[in-house]
């Protein structure tokens, strides 16, 4: 995978997950993402950043455009925390499962809304959740 | 503070969001949705998203609340207008929002509430023949 | 020797020119009715330019060259080219190889008696070799181009969303539901509720070979979100061994809306709409 263009994001606020969403809005319509796809990244994206803001309180997201081969082209975005970790990963990737007050839908949901999900924790240290969503797929 | 605001029409609320909504922001408008439902006594509610580009779970969630308040309350939530993208992505991310009302748009959301209402009200109809 | 072997070839390009042509034309797999002569003679001649041009240069295996990217450029251009008008692979290949065998034949007729010098023939083995490996890299991958391309357009044509009625809208899917098909579909479909305004979908299965738990995975998706956009969905063409495998399988339909024909969910979208079809009395004329 080669990467493109590359940014970070520090997000501190609540007031900043609306800057980060429009950056990551500004990286897809550069692609031509189709639109349903993009509506998929940026709801999977917003699911992420809400859980960085609440469990970790603070982070920043590294935005990438990446490509395998001229005809796959998508973006990846790499939710970086230190904040306590998740305690079972297998537990927080069932639908329905929170520790907190939500519907328990962030980290599965996210995980179907994009092509590849990848997350490493360590318990005390925070937590890295990688994404990658295809233009076309 | 940002808030989004909540026109009066008769019996119902109108509410169009125009805006990228974020997680304070909608908890306050399901505030003050609900004061206004109880202030106004409205029958109705109609939630117009059109606009809206992203529907992710905790907003989901605000728009199932509303309806489970509104509901408690004596009213119907219709949420129209949704785009498809959005539709996709919420069963995608496995959040089918039953117990909301939806329209295609305010025109059909008036007409379905409409509706709503007058079933409730033969319903207190016929309920008052029994009795008598 | 005083010609280096670039110089050499440079100075006899015509003959290695006429004589790869040659080859070119006689392989029995090429489609004369595909390419014209001129045309196979300028590709020839602008590409045996470049090749030259990097043999006479003392790096010639540096692929990074401004020499070797205008051959590989010209190379990519015409095996793209080839692909997309349905060449095989062969014909493709000749064009590289057929220059190797004419190089090495015009540089024995030169050294007559002598062999051609080691060094100088692993050279232009070497050259073309990488030449040969880029020209099937770029062959393939605009071959899986076209496929691709195939492909989004067979899920693009097999997906017709028909307005039965104003306010009805039928979709008959034919063949498997996959979940990249079942995107589409669900895009059109809602995408076409809202451009006509339409409360009632109906989703017909007839040609749908076999539902299996993902398909009715799909199809309970495509039915939710009709829902969320505020319009209502029908199921029908349901065969009798499909609502056999539907219920061994557990699969639970019980929210969705299925009707056996389409006729009979045409008339329940009436009902819905409180529409009425009738045959009309003709008029006993006097």
């Amino acid at each position: 995978m080669i990467t493109l263009n590359k940014e970070t994001i520090a997000i501190k606020r609540e007031q900043d997950v609306v800057f980060f969403r429009n950056r990551v809005n500004e990286y897809a319509e550069k692609i031509k993402m189709g639109l349903v796809n993009k509506t998929k990244l940026l709801t999977a994206a917003s699911e992420l950043v809400r859980n960085m803001l609440i469990y970790a309180k603070e982070g920043k997201v590294i935005c990438e455009i990446v490509t395998i081969s001229a005809l796959q082209t998508g973006i990846r975005l790499t939710f970086i925390d230190n904040g306590p970790g998740i305690a079972d990963i297998d537990k927080a990737m069932t639908d329905g499962y929170t520790t907190g007050k939500s519907l328990g839908l962030g980290l599965p949901g996210a995980k179907r809304l994009v092509n590849i999900f990848d997350v490493k924790t360590v318990k005390g240290k925070g937590t890295t959740i990688s994404i990658t969503k295809w233009k076309n797929g | 503070m940002d808030k989004i605001p909540i026109l009066k029409m008769g019996d119902y609320l109108l509410v169009t969001i125009q805006v990228d909504l974020y997680d304070r922001l909608a908890l306050n408008l399901e505030s003050d949705l609900v004061n206004m439902i109880n202030k106004h006594s409205s029958k109705g509610v109609l939630i117009d998203i059109s606009a809206v580009n992203i529907v992710d779970s905790f907003m989901g969630r605000i728009l199932g609340n509303i309806a489970q308040m509104s509901k408690i309350l004596d009213a119907h939530t219709v949420v129209v207008g949704m785009q498809p993208a959005v539709a996709i992505t919420l069963i995608e991310l496995g959040l089918p929002l039953s117990g909301v009302h939806t329209a295609l748009n305010v025109e059909k959301g008036m007409t379905l509430l409409q509706e709503k209402l007058f079933l409730d009200s033969t319903v207190i109809a016929d309920d008052t023949d029994d009795n008598t | 020797m005083a010609l280096s072997i670039g110089q050499l070839l440079q100075k006899k390009s015509k003959t290695v020119l006429e004589s790869w042509i040659n080859i070119q034309l006689q392989d029995d797999g090429l489609k004369e009715e595909l390419l014209s002569n001129q045309e196979i003679r300028k590709q020839s001649e602008e590409f045996l330019h470049s090749v030259i041009s990097i043999l006479k240069k003392e790096d010639s295996q540096n692929t990074e060259s401004p020499e070797f990217e205008k051959a590989a450029e010209i190379l990519t251009e015409i095996s793209t080219s080839r692909a997309m008008q349905g060449y095989t692979p062969r014909e493709t290949g000749v064009f590289v190889f057929g220059l190797k065998e004419a190089f090495l034949s015009v540089l024995e007729k030169e050294f007559k008696d002598s062999l051609v010098p080691y060094a100088d023939s692993q050279k232009i083995n070497k050259l073309i070799d990488a030449l040969a490996i880029l020209t099937f890299e770029t062959f393939i991958s605009s071959r899986e181009e076209v496929i691709l391309r195939q492909t989004s357009e067979i899920s693009e044509i097999s997906t017709p969303v028909i307005r039965v009625w104003d306010g009805i809208l039928a979709l008959p899917i034919i063949g498997t539901l996959d979940s990249a098909r079942t995107q589409v579909v669900m895009e059109n479909l809602l995408m076409k509720i809202v451009e006509t305004e339409s409360t009632i979908a109906i989703l017909d299965i007839s040609g749908v070979p076999a539902v299996d738990s993902l398909v009715a995975q799909h199809l309970i998706k495509t039915v939710s979100a009709t829902r969320l956009m505020g319009a209502e969905c029908i199921i029908s063409g349901i065969r009798p061994e499909i609502a056999q495998t539907i219920v061994h399988l557990g699969i639970d339909l019980a929210n969705i809306n299925t009707k056996a024909s389409l006729a009979h969910a045409l008339r329940s979208a009436f009902m819905m709409l409180k529409l009425e079809v009738r045959k009309t009395v003709e008029k006993p004329k006097f």
